[in-house]
């Protein structure tokens, strides 16, 4: 593992480079791309993308959690969460890249 | 919305890109950061969400699904996402304050 960070930046250079546009076209495509899918979840919906994994929406029901510092108990209120599920094709080449 | 929906908005946000450079767009950055995570690096996008890698111990309490027989699971490495602050928020509050 090389443990680099991998910015907005590198993604509008790699799009830069394979369609030879300028970079701020670039930084555009990456932003509207991001934002395209974040409306979709927003509006409650699922986004699909074959060979990467798919993001959807879930509704959690509230309980009770705890501070982990201090062990009190603290009500968890009922949301909406965020998730992501790699898919098959992604989880592979991780395991293979990372661990194998 | 699946990929080639994603594809066709984009290309309508964007009408200088023709929809088979908005298909090489979308897949240059879902490559981009494939790719990174395959490294194991980490791609940080604020404000939308933070792609890692994320190391499983191995476990002795798995379940072949089919048979309900215990299997060990071996250790690995699993792609993870982590929503952003700013996209948390959005679709915490979609939930709408009319709901439960």
């Amino acid at each position: 593992m090389s443990g680099q960070t991998i910015t907005r930046a590198h993604i509008a250079e790699a799009l830069q480079s394979e369609l030879d546009i300028p970079k701020q076209d670039a930084a555009q495509l990456v932003e509207t791309f991001l934002d395209l899918i974040s409306d979709e979840l927003v509006a409650g919906a699922t986004v699909k993308l074959s060979s990467f994994g798919a993001f959807s929406v879930r509704d959690k029901n509230e309980r009770v959690g705890r501070n982990p510092k201090t062990g009190e108990e603290a009500p968890i209120p009922p949301r909406r969460v965020l998730v992501f599920k790699p898919s098959q094709i992604l989880k592979d080449r991780v395991e293979q890249g990372c661990g194998g | 919305m699946i990929k080639s929906q994603l594809i066709t908005v984009l290309s309508e946000r964007h009408p200088e890109l023709t929809a088979g450079r908005s298909e090489k767009a979308v897949n240059t950055i879902l490559e981009t950061i494939s790719s990174a995570l395959a490294h194991g690096d980490r791609v940080e996008l604020r404000g939308f969400g933070a792609f890692s890698v994320r190391f499983r111990e191995a476990r002795e309490n798995g379940r072949n699904p089919r048979t309900g027989e215990p299997v060990t699971v071996r250790a690995k490495h699993v792609p993870f996402f982590k929503a952003g602050k700013e996209l948390r928020q959005r679709v915490d509050e979609s939930r709408g304050p009319e709901r439960k």
